[in-house]
C-alpha cells in the first residue's frame, strides 16, 4: 500500500521498558533495507523510567522532518491500552491502529488514587472498526518466550506495510543473539498471521 | 555504502573519521551516548569519563594544546559547568582541533532548563555549528575541526535533543588525521593568560570572529535552496527539517554555521523573497541579527519563544492551518504517566527512611529527583548539580533554631563527584549543623549507569582506583561520618535522626548498588507476598510508591468487612528489597513461596 514518492508514518508507543525502541529500530532497518530513506525519533532519559514512550519511525523517497505530523500516522502500533489513547490524535483518519491488550497501571492507578479508564478497546473500535487487538503476552506464551512480545506486534504491523517478508527476516536475523533468532522468527510469523489482512 | 545512525552516533563516527585523539564528556542527556558509542567501537580514540564537564572540556583542551584533534561534550546545562574554560580557551586558541559538542534539550523533556546555547557561542566569540540530521551531525564533526585549525579556536558543534536522538542515514568513511605536529609546545605569550598576554589575545579574538564571519559567507553547510519566490525561510537544525516537511515549496536558507552569520548571504537571500520568515526554537538568535542587520523580517511573533518546534506548528505558524486529517482524540480523562523510580531501588528506601524523620529536604539530580513526584513527595527544592549541600548549608546557617535539626542534603555519588565535593567542603570549613545524605548506588543511574571515579571502572569497563567517599569527608574534616545500608529502613530512619540532633555538620552515606545494576547486587530477587486477608489497608506500603505494589478496591466486603482494599504484589516486578515490608506494621508481607 506505499505509493512512489509518499512517505509512509508509523508511530509506536507504550510505557519505558517494552521493548519499543528496539522494535522501532528493527522497522527502521528493515525500510533502510528495502532501499527507503528513513528518519527515527524517539524520547529517551526520564521516559525510561517506566514513563510514556513514543518512537516515530517515517520512511519513502525523501523524508525530512523525523517526527510525525499530528494526524499523518499510517499507523499506530500501541503496546499498552491508555498510551494508544494518549497518542490517538497523530493517527490519520484512514489510518490504522494495532493495540496491546495490555494495562500497565500508572503511579495514580496503583497507588488507589484514580482508576484504570474502563472501555478503551471498545471506544478506539468505534473510531476505527478494523482496528488490531492481539494479547501479546498470550501469544508470547504460546511461543515459548515472553520476551517476544514486540516482535510479535512487528510481525502484525508487517501486513500493512508494503516491505517483502525476506527483508524482515533477515534483518531481524542479523539484530538478534543468534540463540534468540528462532524464537523470534517465530513469534513475528504468529504475528503476520493474526493480521485482519 | 549507508548506516541507520542517531545523531549522537554520527558524531561519535564523525569523531572518529576525522582523527578525534580524544574525547572527554560527562553524560548528561541527551548528549550521553557519544561518548559511549566512542568507548564501545573506537579503540584509536582515548576515552574517558570526566567527573564534570568542567574538566572534561580541560582534557580535551590538553589534547588540543599538544596538537591532537580533541571533543569534549556535554549536555546544555552542563557548558555552565564549562563556562570558566570556555570564555578562555577563546582568547588562547587551540591548536590541534577541538570540537565542542554541546546539546540542547528544548521542550526540558530531560533537564531543568531550556538554555539557548548559541548565547554561549557569541558570548564566548567562538563558531558555532548546528547540524539538522545525523550525515550532516558526522559531517560536521569535521567541518568544526577544519575551522578549528584553520582558525585557531574552538568550536561548538550545537546538536538538540531531536537531532541527536534522531536516526537516519549516514555514510560511513575511513579515518583521516588532523593536520598539526604533535608535541609540547612553548608559547607563553598564546597559552599563558596573564593580563598581559590576554590583553594581546582579546583583538585575535575579535578579528578572528571576522574572518570566521568571511569564511561563513562560502561555507558549504550554509545553502540557499530557492522555490517559490513569495516566501524565504531562514532555519537551521532540526527547525529546518520541520520547515521543508511543512512547505516543501518555499525558498530556503539553510544555515549550518549559526555563528558568526553570514551578512552578504542572508542580505542576498532576503532581497530575492517577498515574505522573510525566520524558523528558530528558543531564543530569538539569528532573527536580532537579520534585524540588526536592517532587513524586515517575521520570527518569534510567530514561533514564540518556549518550548520545541513541531511540523505541525510549523506548518500552521506558516500556512494558517494544517493539511493533515487526523482521526481527532478519543474524550477520556487518562492518567499521567511520569517516570517512576524502579521496583528495588535504593533511593525509595533512602525517601521512607526520610519521609518519617519529616525533614525539609534540599535536593540534586539524578534518578532521586524523581523522589519529588507523589507518593513520595519528598524534594523541596532542585536547583542544578550539585547545589542542594550548598543550599541545606545556607538554610542552616541564615535561619538557626528554625531550620535546625529538620532540614537535610541529599545528593547521589555521581553528581557528589561531579559537584558536591566543594560544598562539602564548605559546609566542614563553616561549620553548622547540616545532615548530608549521600545516596551512593554506586553508578551514574539517571543517564543509563555510567561508571564514575567511586566505581573502580572507566568508560571501556577496565579496573581503576576508586575514589573513597567516606575518607573524602574525613579529610574534609567532618567528625560524623556514618554510612548505612538504605533497605534496613528503620535503622536508616534511626541514622538520620541522630545526625539531625547531631549539633555539628554530619555525613550519611546511604549505600546500595542501583537495583538495575547486575554487578555488586545485594537484592535477592525473590519476591514478596502479602496476605490479603490480614493486610489491613492501610496504604503505608503503598505510599512508598513502588510499582511491584498495587492497591485492589474491595467493591463488595464480606461482612464486618470494613477496609476499601488492600495492598497486592507484582511478582513479576518485585526484587525483593523490603522495603514495604520494612513500613508494614501488620507483619503482613512475607516471601513468596
Amino acid at each position: 500500500m506505499t505509493e512512489n514518492n509518499r512517505v509512509y508514518n508509523v508511530l509506536i508507543v507504550g510505557v519505558g521498558g517494552q521493548g519499543i525502541i528496539l522494535a522501532s529500530d528493527v522497522l527502521g532497518r528493515v525500510a533502510a533495507a528495502h532501499g527507503y530513506d528513513v528518519k527515527k525519533n524517539e524520547i529517551h532519559g526520564m521516559a525510561q523510567r517506566g514513563g510514556s514512550v513514543s518512537s516515530h519511525v517515517r520512511f519513502g523517497k525523501a523524508v525530512y522532518s523525523p517526527i510525525i505530523k499530528v494526524g499523518e500516522a499510517d499507523v499506530l502500533l500501541s503496546f499498552e491500552q491508555i498510551e494508544t489513547l494518549r497518542y490517538f490524535p497523530f493517527l490519520s483518519e484512514k489510518g490504522k491502529v494495532i493495540v496491546n491488550d495490555q494495562k500497565i497501571l500508572p503511579p495514580a492507578v496503583f497507588t488507589g488514587k484514580q482508576e484504570y479508564p474502563a472501555d478503551i478497546l471498545t471506544r478506539i473500535k468505534d473510531k476505527v472498526s478494523d482496528a488490531v487487538v492481539v494479547n501479546g503476552d498470550e501469544v508470547a506464551k504460546n511461543v515459548g518466550n515472553p520476551r517476544v512480545v514486540n516482535v510479535i506486534f512487528l510481525g502484525v504491523l508487517s501486513k500493512y506495510l508494503d516491505i517483502p517478508v525476506d527483508v524482515w527476516e533477515s534483518v531481524l536475523k542479523e539484530s538478534l543473539k543468534p540463540k534468540l533468532v528462532d524464537v523470534n522468527l517465530k513469534a513475528f510469523h504468529e504475528g503476520r498471521a493474526l493480521a485482519a489482512v | 555504502m549507508k548506516e541507520l545512525m542517531s545523531g549522537n552516533e554520527g558524531i561519535a563516527r564523525g569523531a572518529y573519521e576525522y582523527g578525534v585523539r580524544l574525547a572527554s564528556a560527562y553524560p548528561g542527556t541527551p548528549s550521553t551516548e557519544i561518548l559511549e558509542y566512542v568507548g564501545a567501537r573506537y579503540p584509536e580514540i582515548k576515552a574517558g569519563w570526566a567527573p564534570n564537564e568542567k574538566v572534561a572540556l580541560e582534557v580535551a583542551a590538553g589534547a588540543a594544546y599538544g596538537g591532537a584533534r580533541a571533543m569534549a561534550s556535554m549536555k546544555h546545562v552542563g557548558l555552565n559547568v564549562a563556562a570558566d574554560p570556555f570564555m578562555t580557551l577563546s582568547y588562547t586558541g587551540v591548536n590541534g582541533g577541538l570540537v565542542i559538542v554541546v546539546c540542547d534539550d528544548p521542550e526540558m523533556h530531560s533537564s531543568q532548563n531550556e538554555q539557548d546555547t548559541r548565547n554561549f557561542a557569541k558570548f564566548g566569540k567562538v563558531p558555532c555549528l548546528e547540524p539538522s540530521d545525523s550525515q550532516e551531525a558526522k559531517d560536521m564533526v569535521g567541518a568544526a575541526l577544519q575551522i578549528s585549525e584553520d582558525f585557531d579556536t574552538p568550536v561548538i558543534l550545537r546538536s538538540s535533543t531531536r537531532v541527536s536522538h534522531s536516526m537516519s542515514l549516514v555514510e560511513v568513511n575511513e579515518r583521516v588525521h588532523g593536520s598539526k605536529e604533535l608535541g609540547l609546545k612553548k608559547d607563553p605569550m598564546k597559552f599563558v593568560m596573564l593580563p598581559a598576554m590576554a590583553r594581546r589575545r582579546h583583538p585575535v579574538v575579535e578579528q578572528r570572529l571576522k574572518d570566521v564571519a568571511a569564511f561563513a559567507e562560502t561555507f558549504p553547510f550554509n545553502r540557499v535552496i530557492m522555490g517559490d519566490e513569495s516566501l524565504g525561510i531562514i532555519a537551521s537544525g532540526v527547525a529546518f527539517q520541520y520547515a521543508r516537511e511543512a512547505l516543501p515549496s518555499a525558498s530556503f536558507l539553510k544555515l549550518g554555521m549559526v555563528w558568526p552569520l553570514p551578512e552578504k548571504l542572508i542580505r542576498d537571500f532576503a532581497s530575492r523573497v517577498k515574505r522573510l520568515v525566520i524558523i528558530e526554537e528558543l531564543d530569538p538568535f539569528i532573527e536580532e541579527a537579520v534585524r540588526l542587520m536592517g532587513i524586515k523580517v517575521e520570527g518569534k511573533e510567530l514561533t514564540g519563544m518556549c518550548g520545541e518546534l513541531s511540523p505541525e506548528k510549523v506548518e500552521k505558524i506558516l500556512t494558517g492551518s494544517t493539511k493533515s486529517k487526523s482521526i481527532g482524540a478519543i474524550d477520556m480523562e487518562l492518567p499521567l504517566r511520569p517516570p517512576n523510580m524502579c521496583p528495588g531501588c535504593p533511593h525509595r528506601a533512602t525517601f521512607t527512611a526520610l519521609k518519617k524523620n519529616k525533614v525539609y529536604v534540599a535536593g540534586d539530580i539524578g534518578c532521586y529527583t524523581l523522589g519529588a513526584l507523589p507518593p513520595l513527595g519528598m524534594l523541596d527544592n532542585c536547583l542544578c548539580m550539585g547545589a542542594g549541600i550548598g543550599i541545606a548549608s545556607g538554610l542552616d546557617r541564615s535561619l538557626g533554631e528554625l531550620a535546625r535539626g529538620k532540614a537535610v542534603a541529599v545528593i547521589g555519588d555521581s553528581t557528589f563527584f561531579h559537584s558536591g565535593m566543594t560544598p562539602l567542603l564548605e559546609l566542614a570549613y563553616n561549620g553548622g549543623s547540616t545532615t548530608v545524605v549521600i545516596m551512593d548506588n554506586r553508578t551514574t543511574a539517571m543517564t543509563g549507569a555510567q561508571p564514575h571515579p567511586g566505581t573502580g571502572a572507566t568508560l571501556r569497563g577496565d579496573a581503576t582506583v576508586t575514589a573513597d567517599i567516606e575518607k573524602l569527608a574525613e579529610a574534609f574534616g567532618f567528625k560524623r561520618i556514618r554510612i548505612v545500608n538504605p533497605y534496613n529502613v528503620k535503622d536508616t530512619e534511626r541514622v538520620i535522626n541522630e545526625e539531625l540532633q547531631a549539633p555539628e555538620p554530619s555525613v550519611v552515606i546511604v549505600r546500595a548498588p542501583c537495583a538495575l545494576l547486575k554487578t555488586g547486587r545485594i537484592l535477592p530477587d525473590r519476591p514478596l507476598t502479602i496476605d490479603a486477608d490480614t493486610c489491613k489497608g492501610c496504604k503505608s506500603c503503598i505510599n512508598t510508591g513502588c510499582p511491584a505494589l498495587e492497591f485492589v478496591k474491595i467493591e463488595e466486603p464480606a461482612e464486618g468487612d470494613k477496609r476499601k482494599g488492600y495492598s497486592k504484589i507484582n511478582q513479576s516486578l518485585c526484587v525483593g528489597c523490603r522495603t514495604c515490608q520494612e513500613v508494614c506494621k501488620f507483619d503482613t508481607i512475607k516471601e513468596a513461596l
